[in-house]
């Protein structure tokens, strides 16, 4: 499939302002259907798991990247890969514990949010962006990797920043293992 | 830089979680295409304002119908409506051959009728877009064979012009 290889500026910002609108539209209307926080939350984090298992193999045809050695480099490839395929940003990874297997992504600019102020009154607890954790849980399960993916910050409930937690769940070595067989 | 893959993906999610939360209660086909189609009229409402704060104003009716096959569709679904018809009464048929939404399902008559579930947010987009540029409208869009689309957009409820 060959795409138009030039487009005008504007059309592209058109193009992401679909995206975010139709995101926010979902939401509010999830608002509607359900009164629980968590019933939402745990709505669009399985919308956002049957998304990424489709999307990583968009994203694995589109971007040629190696075999993944370590947690840090699959995680380093979400940021600076995926994230900048698909939504224009790159946050930033840090390592949360010392073996390695837990990862924060702090976004400082998080373009689904673009057109939300702030959360409705007496949804204090709802995660705005949630699918974006079940996309990248969804992706993740499609390469056999198990792993808990939650917001830890949200700068729509106040925090500073908005950050993402990763925490992989099977080990590598097993991996190895089964692959030696 | 969100990918029209991201886009695609979202609107199927869409459309099998509306249906499936409606498998769980009793509600019929007609209330969830109404869902969908709200939920496109929202973001068409949003995007035409977008879209439009540096374009020239619209000389009439249909120029604002070429604005949305040319411009509008190019810029949602990276391509040109094939053609547009009118009776000059209000009524206008624009007919897309190769739907950006039904290309991946399928290429002839299979799942034809599945279609009209993922049209609903499509005839939203555009009946949002259309309030949006003060015209009310009724919205409707028919599949015959798969990936060509034709809709239907009749004016003739009640015009509201912008007051200029």
């Amino acid at each position: 499939m060959s795409r138009p290889a030039h487009r005008r500026p504007e059309y592209r910002k058109i193009n992401k302002d679909l995206f975010v609108l139709t995101y926010g539209a979902l939401v509010a209307q999830l608002c509607k259907d359900y009164e629980k926080d968590e019933d939402v939350n745990n709505y669009l984090d399985k919308m956002g798991y049957g998304i990424g298992t489709r999307l990583v193999e968009d994203f694995l045809a589109r971007s040629c990247v190696r075999r993944c050695h370590s947690y840090s480099e699959i995680t380093d490839i979400i940021a600076q890969v995926a994230f900048k395929t698909y939504l224009g940003i790159t946050p930033s990874v840090t390592c949360n514990n010392p073996s390695r297997t837990a990862f924060s992504l702090i976004l400082d600019k998080n373009p689904l949010v673009e057109f939300v102020e702030e959360l409705p009154a007496g949804r204090s607890s709802l995660c705005y962006c949630n699918l974006l954790c079940g996309i990248i849980r969804g992706a993740l399960e499609m390469v056999h990797l198990a792993a808990d993916v939650t917001f830890l910050q949200d700068k729509l409930k106040g925090d500073s920043v908005t950050e993402i937690g990763i925490t992989f769940l099977k080990k590598l070595d097993e991996k190895k293992y089964r692959r030696k067989k | 830089m969100a990918d029209e893959a991201l886009f695609l993906l979202l609107h199927n999610e869409m459309v099998s979680g509306v249906y499936k939360s409606a498998e769980q209660g009793e509600v019929e086909n007609g209330r969830c295409i109404t869902k969908l189609e709200n939920m496109g009229f929202r973001v068409g409402q949003g995007l035409i304002e977008r879209f439009t704060k540096d374009t020239a104003r619209f000389k009439d009716e249909l120029d604002i119908m070429k604005f949305i096959c040319k411009d509008f569709w190019t810029t949602v679904f990276k391509k040109q409506i094939d053609n547009l018809r009118t009776n000059h009464q209000g009524i206008y048929v624009l007919q897309d051959n190769k739907f950006r939404l039904l290309t991946q399902m399928s290429a002839g008559k299979q799942y034809l009728e599945h279609a009209s579930k993922y049209l609903a947010f499509t005839c939203g987009l555009i009946r949002g877009g259309l309030s949006n540029l003060g015209i009310k409208s009724i919205v409707t869009a028919e599949v015959s064979s798969m990936p060509a689309l034709t809709s239907m957009s009749d004016h003739t409820l009640k015009k509201e012009k912008l007051d200029k």
